[in-house]
């Protein structure tokens, strides 16, 4: 990750330049990753797809938690009707698989940057929305709310100072999972080759570029790929080690 | 009527009504979602002979799709015909949906049903071993191996698998597909690797869940009572423990079942095989609507099935689950 943030830094080779003399070379002194079939050097366009990938999953996310949350808690606070209402087009939205929904958008519409992170945050709203939802119904039935409300705290800050503080660590748990789940969906919608275009790189789309050549050069598959799921297993192993941290019956089970 | 039956036909009543509202709002929604994307249908249709096009082909078009009838008619027209599993034709000569659907469904569900079926098959075995011998080896390599196969993306999965088996060792064909009917043994050589690939993904998933789950059980105080009783060990873990441990099992399942439809577009599409997902994915980048139409339709109607199923194992798993 570190790597992928100093890119402009690192004394790489220009992703983008093609060299049809070296192309599909296996790793070597010179191209520590090998070469693609333009023989383009594959460390730095993996690096440069990382990124791409990086801004796409994280803008969602932060589309999605940010949306997700408003959400869930404005139809935890609001009237009854409006309550329902929101949380069953949610649930309709549930119902289909997120990367049914994500190929025919993003099929239809071209797999711009922009519409990915929009596509994507949008299906991962109503995770968000379902956990606010619930944690703010949680707080609202404790004591200290019930306080506030007595000695006439004012809405904004009833929200800003009581309920949201109190719902925050499931949802930033939530926040770490779905940068994972994020990444893994736009990865691999870019696989199947309707995410972005070139000469946009990003980790699936160079993985589904090498699908082609895997007979031949197996490193220029290998590494993004491992890349790309190490990418996503740490994005797990921190949802784990948040969730033990701010989950208290966790800790005592453990006890 | 004892009472369990009585609940359980109210609930089933109750439950189909819901289904079927359900279902309702799915081809609603897949009624109004061509006709919300901007631009006319009719133009988008004709693609980039749109802006060449006489006059008198795009009236001719419209006239055969049946735009040019008032939205209520036509959405009534649209609910009837599906009533009728009439999906229409597909605007690329594709022929007919319904035809399409019957060829392409049976291969999805195939797919699915082994590789859910292989997934449990390894999954709740090494979860049961993994939570009774804690700490040992066995639960090591279980948790190592679920980790990894949690965080590696289906398709990564998918080409490894390619690259091992069909590329170096020659096992399996690469991908494509061959009827059943014309060669079964063949059939299953490329029946193999896409369910191997889809069911390692979802071994994961399950054995991590039938390892915490049973963990939570063994703790339980009717194990030590079962214990005290002198049951034999066997009987304790399968019969007291598993069973109790099962419902979140049986909801993750149920869960999966529609995220395999997801994955079956990567699986599919990799190992060319003819499934509604590959439909999915072709018609998509092509922009054939009505077949997307129709597909949102079966699909939805599916998690919808499967969630209802899924819903009257709990009654079954657990008599203690009332339905109201």
């Amino acid at each position: 990750m570190i790597a992928t943030l100093a890119v402009p830094i690192l004394p790489l080779p220009d992703p983008n330049t093609m060299n049809i003399s070296c192309r599909l070379q296996n790793p070597s002194h010179a191209h520590i990753f090998g070469t693609d079939e333009y023989g383009r050097d594959l460390l730095a366009r993996v690096l440069v797809g990382t990124r791409t990938s990086l801004a796409i999953s994280l803008g969602a996310t932060i589309l999605a938690a940010f949306s997700g949350t408003v959400l869930g808690v404005v139809s935890a606070l609001a009237r009854s009707y409006i309550d329902t209402l929101l949380m069953r087009s949610v649930d309709l939205l549930l119902t289909f698989p997120p990367i049914i929904v994500a190929t025919i958008v993003v099929g239809l519409f071209g797999g711009s940057v922009v519409n990915l992170v929009l596509v994507l945050g949008i299906l991962q709203m109503p995770a968000f929305a379902r956990l606010a939802y619930g944690a703010t119904k949680v707080v609202q039935g404790m004591p200290f709310l019930e306080a506030a409300q007595a000695i006439a705290v004012p809405k904004m800050r009833l929200l800003q100072r009581y309920i949201l503080p109190n719902i925050l660590s499931p949802l930033l748990v939530q926040f770490s999972i779905t940068v994972g789940t994020a990444m893994l969906l736009e990865s691999g919608l870019s696989f199947l080759g309707i995410g972005v275009k070139p000469p946009t790189a990003s980790l699936g789309q160079i993985i589904g570029r090498a699908r082609g050549y895997m007979a031949m050069t197996p490193s220029y598959i290998i590494f993004p790929s491992l890349l790309l799921s190490c990418l996503i297993f740490s994005c797990n192993l921190l949802g784990d080690a948040l969730r033990d941290y701010v989950d208290p019956k966790l800790l005592r089970a453990k006890k | 009527m004892s009472g369990a039956v009585y609940y359980m036909t109210t609930y089933l009543i109750r439950r189909a009504f819901v289904t079927m509202g359900v279902l309702y709002l799915i081809a609603t929604l897949a009624f109004f979602f061509p006709r919300l994307l901007p631009g006319d249908p009719v133009l988008l249709l004709l693609g980039e002979a749109g802006s060449t096009a006489s006059e008198e082909a795009i009236i001719a078009l419209r006239q055969k799709l049946g735009l040019d009838k008032p939205i209520a008619k036509q959405y009534a027209t649209w609910l009837i015909d599906i009533v009728h599993g009439n999906f229409g034709e597909s605007l690329f000569g594709y022929g007919q949906i319904q035809k399409l659907l019957f060829s392409r469904l049976p291969n999805s569900l195939e797919l699915i049903l082994f590789s859910l079926a292989l997934a449990c098959l390894l999954a709740i075995p090494s979860g049961i071993l993994a939570a009774y011998f804690r700490r040992s080896k066995i639960d090591l390599a279980v948790n190592l191996l679920s980790t990894v196969g949690i965080a590696v993306p289906v398709y990564v999965l998918a080409v490894i698998l390619i690259l091992i088996f069909a590329l170096k060792l020659r096992y399996f064909p690469a991908g494509g597909y061959i009827a059943l009917g014309s060669n079964p043994i063949e059939h299953f050589k490329y029946l193999l690797l896409p369910v191997f690939t889809l069911a390692l993904n979802q071994w994961a998933l399950f054995a991590r869940m039938t390892r915490s789950s049973v963990l939570e059980v063994l703790h339980e105080g009717y194990i030590q009572t079962a214990r005290a009783k002198g049951l034999a060990e066997s009987k304790v873990v399968m019969q007291h423990a598993l069973r109790n441990a099962l419902i979140p099992i049986v909801t993750l399942i149920g869960l999966q079942i529609g995220r395999l439809l997801g994955a079956t577009v990567l699986v599919e599409s990799i190992f060319n095989w003819p499934g509604i997902s590959s439909l999915l994915l072709e018609s998509a980048t092509r922009r054939d609507y009505p077949i997307i139409q129709a597909l949102l339709v079966v699909i939805g109607a599916l998690v919808c099935l499967i969630n209802c199923v899924v819903d009257i194992t709990y009654g079954l798993l657990d008599p203690r689950i009332r339905y109201d």
